[in-house]
């Protein structure tokens, strides 16, 4: 019966079994060609060929968390990009930003959000927070042997946390290494190119307890400073209307916030910047 | 033990063996109403869910044995999941569902011993009423595309009947709930007509979900608890303002939990092609 039954049309047996509710690890076992990071890659470095991005920072704010990430992406020392989106919505409750080799990140992208989403039809329920980073450092994990030949994916990863103990700030960030490492942050933290420049910036600018808008300028702010040093990092840019795209998480879910809001979050800090210079010169 | 058997009788054994296992469940009504598709299930359990999400605007609804209905639609999440990774959210349809369930409980039904026993609806919203479609399956992996409303379950052709003489289409959503759930409570078992304690089928004894056309991605989302009671009460209260509860005994209601089935509409000890009250064919056409 069963030798019959495997040559059947509709459903394989796979898709019948109930064990499992990892979109992920049913796809390796059926059609594992469409997983990122299980294709051989080629042994010389190919950092160069393929276009890169660059510059992810998170904070939380008073009842939620905030991401951003700039609109360039670099292949070499050429601007490949200047209005990629690198920070998405990976659920209702979380949202997923990406420095590295781009043409993965967006791949992982898609899994992941289809990996949350499956988990949630087929349990009825959504998965923690835990778990969701958990997830997501195994996706990164796979995708080593393309990491040491230039093509690293190194995600940022946040969240609203709705078991959250009363107290404890229900915003919650994860940043994660090449390995696939996964680490908590404590209030903010950034990936990519620029990190260096926006960590600086959102040290000496980030306090516990900020209030929703007080964040989101400092999260453009730090953006602005990463761009300010890093050739890989673009800035707001006035000309072509592109601006960071910024995710806020609090109670409601995830939202992008407008461009219009972020424009004038950037207008103000030129403002704010360019007035402070003529000052000096006086 | 092998003794010869037509495969006309085989088929016939297999098919009344099924019959029986899905009349004996409660029943399920999925409608079309005016701005997409509600699914009413009449559900004890509020964890153990006959009416599912497969994808974006494809919903999923089932009588019968809770493992085999479960094992389908997880079957059908990692289909629709697998193509619209592989190709586009927008490649993904009730047809294809539909037709992967026929073809599956067609192979399971003429190659096992035994047929599921399991009635199935895909229905599909879509972006205007008259591009809804509502797919029927059934045991043996036939599919029907329905109009306006499907019924499963026991008693199936009673709640039809009855859904037939208050069904419009183009209802409102409150409209649409009312004459589900009258046409369901006719037939159940816990409503004063047929011997329970309630006029009605009460909140906590359904399971409502619907495909709303409205909203973008997504539209698969389950009414439950306040909302529910609302929409319910909002249908009594139109119908006729006499029988209207005291708040008192609606809180009472709300409070009571609901006994829950392990597996809804399979009685413990029946099912078993092995035993002999369930061996429908054998009865029917005496000893085999």
């Amino acid at each position: 019966m069963s030798d019959q039954s495997t040559g059947r049309s509709g459903f394989t047996p796979a898709y019948l079994d109930r064990v499992g509710s990892s979109f992920t690890d049913f796809l390796g076992s059926t059609a594992p060609e469409l997983l990122p990071g299980r294709r051989p890659v080629p042994a010389v470095p190919m950092g160069d060929l393929a276009p890169h991005g660059t510059t992810i920072v998170a904070a939380t704010f008073d009842g939620g968390v905030l991401m951003g990430g700039d609109r360039r992406a670099t292949m070499g020392n050429l601007i490949s990009s200047r209005d990629i989106e690198k920070v998405y919505a990976a659920d209702s409750w979380s949202v997923i930003g990406i420095a590295g080799a781009a043409g993965i990140a967006i791949e992982m992208v898609r899994l992941y959000q289809v990996e949350l989403e499956h988990y949630e039809k087929i349990e009825g329920m959504t998965m923690s927070l835990d778990g969701k980073a958990n997830r997501l450092a195994a996706m990164i994990r796979g995708n080593l042997g393309a990491a040491l030949q230039g093509l690293a994916v190194v995600p940022l990863f946040a969240g609203y946390d709705l078991d959250a103990a009363e107290g404890v700030s229900p915003g919650r960030i994860f940043s994660y290494d090449v390995t696939g490492g996964n680490y908590e942050e404590r209030g903010y933290a950034s990936v990519g190119s620029g990190s260096l420049f926006a960590r600086g910036s959102l040290k000496k600018t980030w306090r516990p307890g900020l209030s929703a808008d007080a964040a989101t300028r400092t999260l453009v702010e730090a953006l602005y400073d990463a761009a300010d040093d890093d050739s890989a990092t673009g800035g707001p840019d006035a000309v072509r209307r592109l601006y960071p795209i910024l995710y806020r998480i609090d109670a409601e879910g995830a939202v992008r916030l407008p461009d219009a809001e972020v424009a004038a979050i950037s207008a103000a800090i030129t403002a704010d910047r360019s007035a402070g210079a003529e000052s000096r010169e006086v | 033990m092998p003794y010869y058997a037509s495969a006309e009788q085989v088929m016939r054994d297999r098919s009344e063996y099924a019959r029986k296992g899905i009349s004996r469940g409660r029943s399920v009504a999925v409608l079309t109403y005016a701005d997409g598709i509600l699914f009413i299930a009449e559900n004890p359990s509020s964890t153990l869910h006959k009416i599912g999400e497969i994808y974006d605007r494809i919903g999923f609804a089932a009588v019968g044995r809770y493992s085999e209905f479960e094992s389908l639609r997880v079957a059908g999440v990692r289909l629709a999941d697998v193509r619209g990774y592989s190709y586009n959210r927008r490649d993904v349809t009730g047809r294809v569902v539909a037709n992967a369930y026929a073809q599956t409980l067609g192979s399971i039904f003429t190659e096992q011993m035994k047929p599921f026993e399991v009635e199935l609806c895909v229905a599909d919203v879509g972006q205007t009423p008259e591009t809804d479609q509502l797919y029927r399956l059934t045991f043996d992996g036939s599919v029907f595309d329905e109009p306006d409303f499907v019924v499963m379950g026991g008693q199936a052709d009673v709640v039809t009947g009855h859904l037939r003489e208050s069904f419009r289409a183009g209802m409102g959503l409150a409209d649409a709930l009312a004459a589900g759930v009258k046409a369901l409570s006719a037939v159940s078992a816990s409503t004063q007509a047929n011997g329970g304690g309630h006029e009605q089928l009460p909140a906590e004894q359904l399971e409502v979900a619907v495909l709303d056309r409205r909203r973008p991605k997504r539209s698969f989302r389950r009414i439950t608890g306040a909302a529910l009671r609302g929409l319910l009460a909002a249908d009594q209260t139109a119908d006729d303002a006499v029988t209207g509860e005291s708040p008192a005994e609606a809180a009472a209601d709300t409070t009571e939990h609901a006994a829950s089935q392990p597996a809804p509409g399979t009685p413990p000890g029946l099912g078993d092609p092995a035993a002999p009250d369930t061996a429908g064919g054998a009865q029917a056409d005496g000893p085999a």
